[in-house]
């Protein structure tokens, strides 16, 4: 199945729907946080080509910063923080460059390796979409934390494939019936800045009727 | 809980609201008068003739920052609004809801049982601070019908039955009011409420007490993405924002009124402070205006415990708690309103 643009849902949004659905929901449904979302989103659906414009080259490695990026089977869009090409036989050719090269996606976290595989899921969507824009393999990606300093290899194998697809048709599934998962505490909620939006602690009162008629109710008891 | 900011109440006519940089720069006969960084502002009401530039204007609608304007009276005349907030898919059910008079009565009905409620409350609270000096009798009187009344809208069947309850309640819960003014007895007294023009200073302050708390309340449902013209208890009327006028029944009493009061109480105002015109419509100068804008912004810091969710919250953030609560019943998180029951 094809994804039409309009209907094309940020590649971002996989870490925030790893996080926890309800997060992504409010965010790329909801569209209750993040003041330049939409802009952003406008900006990168109504770009017909991606912006390819190749700043580096050191030797056999061209390095392209914030290319824009799509695949319209996993119906997602984004941009790469780094796409690094290296020359191989195996690779692809570019646009106005000679030989073959091979993409190989990196992505740059500010902070440390996270919990769970939210960073790799995501480099994972980058890089088959790579391969689909450029028809060809990716068989690694990097991801690059901040602190420490230092390089992260990512095998991209087909079980890391799988997930990105799963996350990605629940996404469009959810994203279509417009629907924000109810909320379900956990130990996530403590590190979400969406919190107050949210409101997990609904859940401790999870009847709003039988508040108010718990608290008509205590009038008499009082008298 | 989101953290509460100031509001900046621009009250000398004449001056001029201008945009430096990221700060508002008022300016009274061209020299800068004060400056303050937006980022620390929630809002900005302006009393009076004033005048602002349209940079402001488009700087407070992108910071999401409430900008009204107001008469020296308090009435309100209009606001500057935003790249509209949220997601359409709210507003639309939002929309149907308010269309459907069975779903609208049950949302109005938790309205108007937080109304009562925290009138009773008032009330109540009133026997047990002052009941030496009270008609305690009176006064329990209608605590008593208030809470029967509570029984009746809890079974109405439908808006208009509903409306008729409350009418009744409010009546009742205004017969008392004045009971509850306790100092400067011969200037401040409350016989019942009128408001085009306000004929005494209970009146009159009350007027443009309301005034603030009606922009703050549809400041709130703006930004969780509800249109804050359309309302479910009062139905739409072209420029009125009906559904900030629902949510702030549940707010007049224990947050307006009650404020109203204690600044009489506490002679924080004086009769000195307000004019009478020669058809008896009573204005306030603008002393007396600050005066009741410093008392209410310091109100508005107080911490209380929000009674549904049972979190520490400043006074000033309760409108802005409600409108989420009303939100998240709107898209179906929760399955009613819990109004805003005082204890
Ligand atoms: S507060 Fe918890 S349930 Fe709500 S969005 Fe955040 S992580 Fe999800």
């Amino acid at each position: 199945m094809e994804y039409q643009e309009e209907d094309f849902l940020l590649l971002s949004g996989i870490q925030h729907f790893v996080f926890c659905k309800r997060q992504w929901a409010l965010i790329h449904i909801e569209q209750q946080w993040q003041e330049n979302l939409r802009t952003v989103e406008g900006g990168i659906l109504h770009e017909k080509t991606h912006d390819n414009t190749i700043k580096e080259k050191r030797g056999d490695l061209i390095i392209s910063r914030s290319m824009r990026i799509f695949s319209r089977t996993l119906g997602i869009t984004g941009t790469c923080d780094v796409v690094e090409f290296h020359k191989s036989r195996d690779g692809v050719t570019l646009y106005g460059r000679e030989g073959r090269y091979k993409p190989v996606p990196v992505e740059y976290k500010r902070g440390k390796p996270k919990q769970g595989n939210a960073d790799v899921l995501q480099l994972c969507a980058q890089a088959m979409c790579l391969e689909e824009m450029l028809l060809c393999d990716t068989t690694e990606g990097y991801l690059y934390y901040g602190d420490p300093k230092h390089r992260l290899k990512v095998l991209l194998d087909e079980e890391i494939r799988e997930q990105v697809k799963a996350i990605c048709q629940e996404m469009h599934e959810l994203y279509d019936r417009r629907y924000t998962p109810k909320v379900k505490p956990t130990k996530s909620c403590k590190a979400c800045s969406l919190s107050e939006l949210c409101l997990p602690k609904l859940c401790k009162n999870p009847s709003a009727l039988a508040y108010m008629k718990k608290t008509i109710s205590e009038i008499e008891v009082d008298k | 809980m989101r953290k509460l900011l100031n509001t900046l109440y621009v009250t000398s006519p004449n001056t001029y609201l201008s945009l430096d940089g990221e700060n508002i720069v008022i300016l009274k006969d061209e020299a800068e008068a004060l400056r303050v960084p937006l980022h620390n502002l929630e809002g900005i009401i302006a009393f009076g003739y004033t005048g602002a530039s349209p940079a402001l204007m488009g700087a407070c609608a992108m910071r999401n920052i409430a900008l009204s304007f107001m008469k020296t009276s308090g009435k309100f005349l209009g606001r500057v609004v935003g790249e509209v907030k949220g997601n359409v898919t709210l507003r639309k059910t939002q929309y149907r809801l308010s269309e459907d008079e069975g779903e609208s009565h049950k949302i109005a009905k938790s309205f108007i049982l937080g109304k009562i409620y925290n009138a009773r409350w008032v009330v109540e609270r009133a026997t047990r601070d002052h009941g030496a000096r009270l008609d305690v009798d009176k006064l329990k009187g209608v605590c008593q019908t208030l809470a029967n009344a509570l029984k009746l809208v809890e079974k109405s069947q439908d808006l208009e039955q509903l409306r008729g309850f409350e009418g009744e309640a409010a009546a009742q819960y205004f017969r008392v009011l004045d009971d509850l003014i306790l100092q400067q007895k011969d200037d401040f007294y409350f016989n019942s409420r009128n408001k085009r023009p306000p004929l005494d200073n209970v009146n009159a302050m009350l007027s443009f007490v309301y005034t603030l708390l009606a922009h703050d309340t549809a400041a709130a449902l703006e930004t969780v993405g509800l249109d804050p013209y359309v309302g479910f208890l009062h139905r739409d009327r072209p420029g009125r924002i009906s559904l900030a006028l629902d949510l702030m029944e549940e707010l007049r009493a224990v947050y307006a009124d009650r404020f109203v009061i204690s600044l009489i109480n506490k002679r924080e105002v004086n009769d000195g402070g307000f004019t009478r015109m020669e058809n008896g419509a009573v204005i306030m100068d603008d002393d007396t205006r600050k005066a009741i804008l410093k008392a209410w912004q310091s109100r508005k810091q107080d911490e209380i415990r929000h009674p549904f969710l049972q979190e520490k919250m400043e006074w000033g953030l309760v409108p802005y708690a409600q409108a989420m609560l009303l939100a998240r019943f709107i898209r179906g998180d929760l399955d009613g309103y819990p109004a805003f029951m005082w204890k």
